[in-house]
């Protein structure tokens, strides 16, 4: 037996093992998740026993080194370590910013200080992260942003204002990016972490058409913040923007969440038989969903072995978001005057509306599908202009 | 087994790369046609196929072969694609090598070394109307003295009439059997057509057709398995050449979109030209994918790999369809020329389109395999 082989048996005898049978139910939703944080409320003890055993192996975050809270795993090993989660249903221990998207940061442009401050207490799920990146005036083009960072000897001093922040409501820390020179638009900004508790910080929820909250505003008035706060160096922060945004477009795309999407025609065969040209939409449907998936398991494997084009991750982030939003139109075209109900028990209070209406964002979040063709088309295929 | 080339695949795809560029790229296929070859291909080129060891590809190594899977058969297929290169390793080395690996030692000694050396071509008789449709064979072999009686028709038999050996797939009294018939059987008639992209394709009828016991492949009755190994491969290799001609339209698409220039300017500097050129380039790349994932399911033996072929066969052959559209279309005037290859490309993608089932077929397939 090799020694991924056995590596496989272990894992999968161990899971079995310890992953409380509540955590192999399917995940119905972000509010089903385990997010970590101070003020975060467990659903039940399975779910805090499972984050902590998890968390303890390292396998929050598996492949990050052992000396930041990780498990150490070879790229192989945390792909075997995903397939026999999938396998047995396992949940995600632990979903989180600070995983997803700061600790790749910070692992590639962090001091050693610096991670080994913040890295384990999100491989722990202590610390529950946010990303304060668009404002206002600053949407797909990003590189305007004003909020204001004023170098004052010996703090720096943040004024501004971010929108769609992703539960800055409910966050700990916030990673940020500032202008730290108003004269030079893309190396005049920085990279900044802070305590959403500082004084000067505050939220507003944004109201969606889902009748949801998941994003809010965050205001900065006066908002002191250490000067060894800063990640990389002050002005060049928007080279950790922009490899941090490669990872929020893996995840967006599905590379880091579930790709667990059954049959659609499957789950309503019923409809299917009633309606043949719903049915025809729905099989090719469910090739588009393999095909995607098969596309994922190659990208991942392209990037552990730092193959694949590094603008890849900007196809991976359009294709993915407008296969899910396709999904949805299906979910409710089958599911026809039931999938109406907004307020009843028998709708789960609206989630199948409620859910498809929220990814309608997907394709606007993390760089609009617009934005990540133009990328495909600069930087893959290389047609030229602007 | 990760989705993406090994040293000894990527040496294998960088040797077929070279050689189809060097040996048969557009040029040869354009030669071919415009001198109006009967056969639509290059024996010559069949013979080098040989000898670069394509075609041992699927054979196994017993039987003097490479051993090896239908991801490797699908690298040389990938890169036949992009040239639009004309041969008969579809037919001969993939889906026809697939059935004689499930029949006896004596037929495999019959066919195999003159398969490795390139000079066997295998013709594939399976379907028997306009639409690939294997589950309704119509067509029988009764029993006659120690053998069967052929009548029937079948069409669509790429390679038909240069065909050394023709695979043909005849209901018998319990079940399907498929029959190796030998070219000039008494009581054939084969009327060869040449296709919309050049291949030449027969009309087979057989009118009292004898043949001996031993044209039997596999078992008699048992041919329904044989033929489905066939299809599977004949599936997953034409869907590796259809993300191959689909590639390689978008290549010479996106090398035009770069040269043209209009209103000052390279065309490809439009926004609207390139939203369409990168939601191109995705689509060819999710095919590519599937395509891959379904080769190695084949080569693992699991029970998924049957579905993920169909998916496999349906997102190419959309995705190639799209890309030959596109291309045209962002060629322009020139588009429409015989003197551009872009048209060609089209025209392949047609013929691929239909050869061992279409999208529609396969996503049908899809869902009678989920369940729905």
């Amino acid at each position: 037996m090799t020694d991924l082989e056995s590596f496989r048996t272990e894992t999968r005898a161990w899971l079995e093992a310890n992953c409380p049978p509540e955590m192999r139910l399917p995940v119905k939703g972000d509010e089903d998740m385990c997010w970590g944080g101070r003020n975060f409320t467990f659903q039940n003890a399975a779910q805090k026993q499972w984050l902590d055993i998890m968390a303890e192996r390292g396998w929050t975050v598996p492949d990050w080194p052992k000396d930041y809270g990780g498990g150490g795993l070879s790229a192989a090993q945390a792909k075997v370590l995903r397939q026999e989660m999938a396998k047995l249903k396992c949940r995600l221990p632990l979903s989180s910013f600070g995983i997803w998207m700061l600790g790749p940061a910070l692992l590639h442009f962090g001091t050693e200080e610096q991670k080994r401050q913040y890295l384990p207490p999100i491989a722990r799920g202590e610390i529950r992260w946010c990303q304060g990146y668009s404002e206002p005036g600053s949407g797909s083009d990003l590189v305007s942003l004003q909020t204001y960072c004023e170098d004052r000897g010996d703090h720096w001093n943040v004024n501004g204002q971010k929108v769609w922040t992703s539960y800055a409501d409910k966050a700990d820390w916030i990673f940020c990016l500032v202008r730290t020179d108003k004269n030079d638009k893309y190396r005049g900004i920085s990279f900044l972490l802070f305590d959403m508790e500082t004084p000067g910080v505050s939220t507003r929820p944004i109201k969606l058409i889902s009748g949801k909250s998941p994003f809010c505003e965050t205001f900065f008035d006066n908002v002191k913040v250490p000067k060894h706060q800063i990640v990389g160096e002050v002005n060049r922060g928007w080279d950790v923007a922009k490899y941090l945004l490669g990872h929020e477009r893996e995840m967006i795309s599905g590379g880091g969440v579930s790709l667990d999407m059954p049959s659609i025609g499957a789950a309503y065969a019923d409809i299917a038989a009633l309606d043949p040209i719903l049915r025809a939409q729905m099989a090719e449907f469910d090739i588009e969903t393999m095909a995607f998936r098969a596309m994922s398991e190659k990208f991942m494997d392209e990037m552990k072995a730092g193959k694949g084009h590094p603008a890849q991750p900007n196809m991976m982030k359009y294709a993915g978001t407008e296969l899910n939003k396709r999904r949805h139109e299906l979910i409710m075209a089958a599911s026809g005057s039931d999938g109406l109900e907004w307020e009843s028990e028998a709708s789960g209070e609206g989630k199948k509306p409620r859910d498809w209406l929220r990814t309608k964002a997907n394709s606007i979040e993390g760089g609009t599908s617009e934005i990540m063709l133009n990328v495909v088309a600069k930087r893959i295929l290389e047609l030229p202009g602007g | 087994m990760p989705l993406y080339h090994n040293d000894e695949q990527q040496m294998l795809a960088d040797s077929a790369h070279e050689f189809m560029k060097s040996e048969a790229p557009v040029t040869h296929l354009r030669e071919f046609r415009d001198k109006k070859c009967k056969d639509g291909f290059s024996h010559a080129l069949w013979k080098q196929f040989g000898e670069m060891g394509f075609n041992g590809i699927l054979v196994a190594e017993e039987d003097g072969g490479l051993g090896m899977g239908h991801y490797e058969a699908g690298i040389i297929l990938e890169e036949i694609g992009r040239n639009l290169s004309p041969s008969p390793f579809l037919t001969t080395a993939v889906a026809g090598v697939e059935a004689l690996n499930a029949s006896s030692a004596d037929m495999r000694s019959r066919y195999l070394p003159g398969i490795l050396a390139g000079d066997t071509v295998l013709a594939l008789a399976i379907d028997e109307q306009a639409k690939h449709r294997p589950e309704a064979i119509a067509m029988e072999a009764q029993r006659s003295g120690n053998g069967f009686r052929l009548n029937g028709q079948k069409q669509f038999v790429i390679h038909g009439a240069s065909a050394d050996m023709i695979i043909v797939a005849a209901r018998t009294q319990n079940g399907l059997t498929l029959f190796a018939v030998e070219k000039d059987m008494k009581g054939m008639d084969v009327e060869a057509v040449r296709l919309v992209d050049s291949a030449v394709a027969a009309h087979v009828r057989f009118d009292n057709v004898e043949l001996n016991a031993d044209a039997v492949i596999g078992e008699v009755d048992q041919g329904g398995a044989v033929l489905d190994r066939l299809l599977r491969a004949g599936r997953i290799g034409s869907a590796a050449e259809t993300v191959g001609v689909g590639a390689g339209a978008m290549d010479i698409t996106v090398r035009y979109l770069k040269e043209r220039k209009q209103f000052g300017k390279a065309i490809g500097e439009f926004q609207g030209l390139q939203h369409r050129a990168a939601h191109l380039y995705s689509e060819i790349e999710i095919a590519r994918a599937v395509v891959m994932k379904a080769q190695q399911l084949c080569d693992e033996g699991s029970t998924h790999a049957d579905m993920m072929v169909s998916a496999a066969k349906a997102k190419a052959a959309r995705a190639a369809n799209l890309s030959v559209r596109e291309g045209v279309q962002m060629h322009g005037g020139v588009g429409m020329t015989d003197e551009y290859d872009i048209g060609l490309y089209m025209k392949r993608d047609r013929t691929l389109a239909e050869f061992f089932g279409d999208a529609n077929y396969h996503s049908n397939r899809v869902a009678q395999m989920n369940g729905y």
